[in-house]
């Protein structure tokens, strides 16, 4: 069965920087880091200690709550540093690479002929379970449902987005392997999202093919799903990328984790953008090349511009992460900006400016707020003529801002993450941080549901 | 900014102050620190000047209008356009001083107060006041007014974004019932200077005021372009409509109040005429007394109209109707529309609570 759904509302965001499809750079980091903070619902105990060695597939952190979900080292090496912060928080795990990449081996069967259960140990073993995210909250799956379906969005709308096709076309086979072994987890289907046009990854069988053409977020798995079967009370879904998928793939193929993949390094202040085949970990120092060698007054994001994370020059590339992005940071003041009449260089979706006229333009855009913070004055139609989803995205905002779980149940809550809201809060005049209180929602439920 | 209005600095307590001076002067260098790392380059400011700038044709009129009644009642004849737009200018001016100041003081006072950053939506409400009330308003009463509506009708709720009623509407309220003898009638719509006489037979009083047979002694197309005696910047359908044309184009109001209040409007003056409650055509009620201006600029305030696509509809043409039904089935009020957009701002939180409830046991019942 296959839908063809046409979005209309959303927003493409016309910022330049757009990676060229060649990959100008393999890279093997002399220095990873396991980071337990970008996993939403996991409370890390340290498995290693300063100096151990590690293969790649070896355990590195486990859950507190389910011993049975690790976090693995990417690489072969040595545990060289273990980051804490305040009140010893941990931060991250540095192993320094061997330069070889021994791989632990996972022994298994093939995919079509393990049950369900030995599907999920694999993949609990190798610490790839992490990449599968539960909808609602989006935080790690729960091993021990069976969730109504999985999906993946094959279709990249955010900004600078990596291309699917480039990324993903030579490891079909890895995908396929991928998507037999995570339907017999699910009591539904697997279901695919591609975009318009023909792809390499429609060969794939056992998935449910969906078709979606639209502005950003119609890329989003979030708003993907809201079209195809919206999450309603007490179902649990899952999601997962297409690198989570080819992952996956890839270890009941091989026996082995390999998490390289194609990130695409892009954004207004990179120099030649383009692809390049790395590890999650890596440092983004290793990308000095692209932006010159100094990252002062430059804001380095794992992600996209909507809702990456800002990592800083002395960052890694996130887990879940195929895209960096490097911009300015907006701290020059322009004099007059708001009243005039013309601002040639900024980009606005609202009709009281004139980019609206000239579609084809792209932006040097940067980190500049453009204003200061008010409470909410537009409408709430203001903000849902850019969000393809069946909800009122303002009247959920302020549920999330009083905290009425009543309220926040019915106007959707179970159906969003952040970035689903990240094009309204682009968009947004009053400059409230629309992301973070849908977080605060999030975490709110997580608490009172527990 | 100076350091001295930072916190713990000497002149801390005018921080909101100067802060809001210095970003009308530049755009902060603010980034952004959560969520989005861009963000759209628009902003209130901006928001809010192009209405003000859609609402500039009226006023202007208005301001010539006020000297033209002027020459009118006194006797004098030709259109003078400078010299009567000087005339009203001068008498326009200290209504803008007082409104603006009074409103902004409270305005700044309160963001100290809250430590927030001054909310821009009070340019708009100060300028929109002195268009709406007659031009022989006592300062001493505008102040008052401006004051009660700024403070018990935004303040109080937390400022701009968080009220019920639209303030300067408010304002005008208060004036209404504290002191109707100033705000009704037929001398107030005229301000002449000490000293001067009436030409005899001069009636200052709005069309709408007027019964029977004298309705129809003003012209369509005075009505149209305005040279009627009325508040200062209702009087005319024409400058109103080039600032529609703006706020529609720029989407700043929203299009479907507007429509849809017309559309009560016609439809109860429909009714009305074929019920013989008036004798003016349906058509005409649109462009007397206040509904132009009401339905431009007060239905479709963001803050207080109602939220939902859907809402806009029904609370449009709640406005469009209850302000035709006032007309003309009360004989206490010759016009509606403050009261309609008032009643109207009053129930949008209620059309959205249907809204919204339909929506969503929709939405859940399919499921």
């Amino acid at each position: 069965m296959s839908q063809n759904i046409v979005l209309k509302k959303g927003l493409n965001i016309p910022i330049t920087g757009k990676a060229d499809l060649r990959v100008s750079k393999a890279i093997l980091p002399g220095i990873v880091a396991v980071q337990p903070g970008e996993f939403k619902g996991l409370l890390p105990r340290l498995l290693v200690k300063e100096g151990d060695s590690v293969l790649c597939g070896s355990p590195v952190i486990a859950d507190k709550k389910n011993a049975d979900i690790l976090l693995t080292s990417p690489v072969s090496g040595k545990v060289k540093e273990i980051v804490r912060g305040e009140k010893r928080k941990l931060l991250a795990v540095l192993i320094e690479t061997d330069g070889e990449q021994t791989c632990a081996e996972f022994k298994l069967e093939s995919a079509e002929k393990l049950d369900s259960d030995s599907i999920r140990k694999a993949i609990l073993a190798s610490g790839l379970w992490p990449m599968l995210i539960q909808r609602p909250y989006g935080v790690i799956a729960d091993p021990a449902v069976k969730p109504r379906d999985i999906f993946c969005s094959a279709y990249a709308t955010a900004p600078l987005a990596a291309d699917v096709e480039f990324c993903f076309a030579d490891k079909v086979k890895d995908i396929q392997t991928g998507v037999t072994a995570l339907s017999k987890l699910t009591e539904g289907a697997v279901h695919i999202s591609f975009g318009p046009g023909e792809s390499a990854l429609q060969r794939i069988t056992g998935a449910e093919f969906h078709t979606f053409e639209g502005k950003h977020p119609a890329g989003n798995v979030g708003v993907q799903i809201a079209s195809i079967r919206p999450i309603r009370k007490e179902d649990i879904v899952w999601t997962i990328s297409l690198d989570g998928l080819a992952a996956i793939g890839h270890l009941f193929n091989t026996g082995k984790l390999c998490l390289r993949r194609r990130v695409a390094v892009g954004g207004p202040m990179v120099i030649e953008p383009s692809y390049v085949e790395t590890i999650p970990g890596t440092p983004v120092s290793v990308l000095a090349p692209f932006y010159g060698g100094d990252a002062e007054g430059l804001r380095i994001i794992s992600g996209d511009v909507l809702s990456g994370r800002n990592v800083g020059a002395e960052g890694y590339v996130g887990f879940f992460d195929n895209q960096i992005t490097i911009m300015k940071e907006g701290t020059e003041r322009e004099m007059f900006g708001w009243i005039r009449p013309i601002r040639y260089r900024q980009f606005s979706t609202d009709r009281c400016y004139f980019s609206w006229l000239m579609p084809w333009r792209r932006y040097d855009m940067d980190t500049n707020l453009h204003g200061g913070p008010r409470a909410f004055l537009m409408n709430d139609g203001y903000y849902s003529k850019v969000l393809p989803m069946d909800i009122y995205p303002i009247f959920l905002a302020k549920a999330c801002l009083a905290g009425d779980i009543d309220k926040m149940e019915k106007f959707g809550i179970y159906e969003v993450l952040p970035e689903d809201l990240a094009v309204c809060e682009f968009v947004d005049p009053s400059k409230n941080n629309i992301q973070e209180m849908i977080a605060d929602g999030i975490d709110l439920m997580i608490k009172e549901m527990a | 900014m100076n350091k001295i209005f930072e916190k713990g600095g000497k002149l801390y307590w005018l921080h909101s102050t100067a802060d809001a001076f210095d970003t009308f002067l530049a755009v902060p260098g603010t980034v952004t620190r959560k969520g989005s790392h861009v963000r759209d380059a628009v902003d209130l400011k901006r928001i809010i000047i192009v209405a003000l700038i859609a609402a500039v044709p009226a006023a202007l009129f208005g301001m010539w209008n006020v000297g033209y009644q002027h020459q009118l009642a006194t006797g004098g004849t030709g259109l003078h356009i400078i010299a009567n737009w000087w005339y009203g200018f001068l008498r326009v001016l200290p209504l803008y001083i007082v409104a603006y100041v009074v409103g902004l003081a409270i305005e700044f006072g309160t963001a100290q107060i809250r430590g927030e950053e001054v909310n821009e939506g009070y340019l708009m409400t100060g300028f929109l006041i002195p268009l709406i009330v007659p031009i022989d308003t006592p300062l001493w009463m505008l102040a008052l007014a401006v004051a009660f509506a700024t403070i018990f009708g935004k303040e109080v709720f937390g400022g701009t974004g968080m009220n019920i009623w639209n303030p300067a509407l408010l304002t005008r309220a208060f004036l209404f019932f504290s002191y109707p003898n100033n705000m009704s009638g037929s001398a107030c719509w005229i301000k002449t200077k000490a000293g001067e006489q009436l030409v005899d037979g001069f009636t200052g009083a709005t069309p709408l005021a007027l019964d029977g047979a004298a309705q129809y002694s003003t012209s369509f197309w005075s009505e149209f372009i305005g040279t009627i005696p009325g508040s200062v910047g209702e009087t005319s359908t024409l400058c109103i409509l080039l600032g529609a044309i703006l706020l529609i184009w720029t989407g700043v109001a929203s299009w479907k109040i507007m429509l849809s209040s017309v559309a009560g409007a016609l439809f109860v003056g429909f009714l009305g005429q074929i019920g013989g409650a008036t004798a003016i055509p349906c058509w005409e009620q649109l462009i007397l007394g206040g509904f132009a201006f009401g339905t431009v600029f007060m239905a479709t305030d963001p803050v207080t109209s109602a939220q939902t696509e859907c809402g806009k509809w029904i609370y449009g043409f709640l406005i469009g109707a209850i302000c035709i039904t006032v007309r003309l089935f009360n004989p206490g009020y010759a016009e509606g529309m403050m009261l309609a957009i008032l009643l109207g701002n009053t129930f949008a939180p209620l059309i959205d609570h249907v809204v919204v409830t339909l929506h969503i046991n929709r939405k859940f019942k399919a499921a």
